[in-house]
């Protein structure tokens, strides 16, 4: 018996309804890495989803870019079912996933080249999102030659390039260090506001969430399912030791607390059992 | 000290793009600044193992008519050079004493195995690329030939000896094939494992980006395969050494290993020594050859990272 569903609006950037992914189904290592996830993200509107480690919420973000298929349910972008990436469904990896054969510029217009466009509206793109990002020197560098940071911005720019709907942001600034990542969150925060993109990032940091989020989602550990859904209305940047914002700290901590214990509690088993 | 050669052998590399427009010096001294260490070092090793082979020579222990010592046998380099005779000697009615003169004679047998490895390891390394990319890019291509490439991987070169004779008969073809046959399938699945290793993110920004199947392949997984592809290249440039001299034993006119076999039927222990550091000089140019190419091939890979430098 079918649930009664919301009806998807096409105003909402991504809409989920009852979306749930099997890995290796049908085999005996088959897991459920995401079961029953409802959630709607408005035109323009900044989402983190945030759990423990392995709980399903990348699985989300691969499935939002149409780079795997629910096993159970369905997504939609724009009122539209996804059925495979899109272009306008950018997704950005924790790891740098810039192509070091290329130059930064060239890396920034790949997709448009993939289009067909031309040299020079390539170029004119490339120093248009490069500019942005604020890397406007690095144009003709090489990626081995940028810091961490300035490579996850040229890969913000490439994904602007491609003009997208919706960011897909997978754990960015994990590889980072601390005063690096502070950085990147107000980089991204200003260029989030310039654009008219929605923004879906995932992270186990609680303060990192706090720093740049609309709405927390709080996910739970396998099965990946929506916990809590949290609204932060403080105006941005935030100063993430006013008394409010601690609060919210404490509540986050709390509700994430039993899922990272649970978690921890599955691998021990696990391990233990091999 | 050290650490002084470090920074100008770095600043070597990375001012790479203006080295190759200055002068002719410059570019000497930057070459020798960057090689001249590792090939310092070769010329020691190379030396080393020299003297402890003279020290046994000196006392006694090594047999002067079965390992002659290479003061010895390099040391009659234009007596050695009168074996390489390459004139047709063996076609009636050919002059015994006509043909190149002696040196000649060394370089025309250099250059004729050499010829004949870079042939085979040329068709080798072509149509193994394409192979090995046409197993991954259709399931049914794959199907049809993986099982088959897999079966004759594991083969002895030598077990494929007497079919390069049946087929090509004695000359050129069948030294080529050999080569070719000893690498082929090995550099296809190679060429399949570099394919599978390509990091995913790569893969995955591509499709994001709306690319097709075919553009994935050429635009993202050639490129990513080619540095460890070039490895493998220079990893079979050895192989194609060893299996040219077992080619070359059996009915070419001339060449490397016919001269090995000679050797060994006329009892000529020099002989085949002078012949060994021949072909030992000769890999160690073409590795030297393959290192600069990629270098220059590959400017993305960092420099003393990665599998490429191997020390």
């Amino acid at each position: 018996m079918a649930k009664a569903r919301r009806p998807v609006s096409s105003k909402s950037a991504v809409a989920c309804r009852g979306a749930g992914k099997v890995w290796a189904a049908g085999t005996e290592r088959a897991h459920v890495a995401l079961q029953d996830v409802d959630l709607d993200i408005a035109a323009g509107e900044f989402v983190v989803l945030l759990g423990p480690s392995g709980c399903g919420k990348s699985t989300l973000l691969y499935l939002i870019a149409g780079l795997e298929l629910p096993t159970s349910g369905e997504i939609y972008a724009q009122g539209e079912l996804i059925e495979g990436p899109a272009p306008d469904r950018s997704l950005i990896f924790q790891e740098t996933s810039l192509f070091p054969w290329l130059t930064v510029w060239q890396n920034v217009s790949f997709g448009l080249s993939i289009r067909g466009l031309s040299a020079a509206e390539r170029m004119k793109v490339a120093r248009e999102v490069l500019a942005r990002v604020g890397l406007s020197d690095a144009f003709h560098k090489r990626p081995d030659e940028l810091s961490g940071g300035m490579r996850q911005r040229v890969a913000v720019a490439r994904s602007l390039a491609m003009q997208p709907k919706v960011l897909l942001m997978d754990e960015p600034f994990a590889a980072l260090d601390v005063q690096t990542r502070a950085k990147m969150q107000g980089f991204l925060l200003d260029v989030w506001t310039a654009s008219d993109a929605s923004v879906l990032f995932v992270t186990h940091h609680i303060d990192e969430a706090i720093a740049l989020a609309d709405r927390v989602v709080v996910f739970t550990a396998r099965p990946g399912r929506i916990k809590a859904i949290v609204p932060i209305e403080q105006p941005r940047p935030r100063d993430l030791t006013a008394p409010a914002l601690l609060q919210l700290r404490v509540e986050l901590t709390k509700l994430l607390q039993d899922e990272v214990d649970r978690a921890f509690a599955e691998q021990e088993s696990a391990a233990a059992a091999e | 000290m050290r650490a002084i050669s470090v920074k100008a052998g770095d600043g070597g590399v990375s001012d790479y793009g203006a080295d190759s427009l200055s002068s002719p010096s410059h570019r000497l001294r930057a070459f020798v600044r960057q090689h001249g260490p590792r090939l310092g070092w070769a010329v020691v090793s190379i030396g080393f193992f020299t003297a402890i082979w003279e020290l046994l020579w000196y006392f006694g222990i090594a047999d002067q008519r079965l390992l002659p010592p290479p003061h010895i046998f390099l040391g009659d380099i234009a007596g050695q050079a009168k074996n390489f005779n390459t004139a047709k000697r063996w076609e009636i009615g050919v002059d015994p004493n006509a043909g190149p003169s002696p040196f000649g004679a060394v370089v025309i047998t250099m250059l004729s195995s050499t010829m004949r490895v870079l042939a085979g390891l040329a068709c080798a390394a072509v149509t193994s690329l394409i192979l090995g990319i046409a197993i991954r890019y259709n399931a049914l291509f794959e199907k049809l030939t993986l099982p088959t490439v897999t079966l004759l991987a594991p083969v002895s070169p030598v077990a494929w000896l007497p079919v390069a004779i049946f087929l090509f008969g004695i000359g050129n073809g069948p030294a080529i094939f050999m080569v070719f046959i000893a690498l082929f399938f090995t550099m296809t699945l190679a060429t399949i494992t570099q394919i599978d290793s390509v990091n995913r993110n790569y893969i995955n920004v591509a499709r994001t980006m709306g690319a097709t199947k075919r553009q994935i392949y050429t635009r993202v997984i050639l490129p990513a395969i080619l540095p460890g592809l070039l490895v493998v290249l220079r990893l079979n440039l050895f192989g194609a050494w060893m299996v040219v001299l077992v080619a070359e034993a059996t009915g070419v006119g001339y060449g490397l290993g016919q001269i090995i076999s000679m050797a060994r039927n006329t009892f000529n222990p020099g002989l085949v020594f002078f012949t060994i550091v021949i072909i030992g000089v000769l890999g160690f140019s073409f590795d030297f050859a393959m290192r600069l190419l990629q270098r220059r091939v590959l400017y993305w890979v960092p420099k003393g990272q990665g599998p490429l430098t191997g020390g």
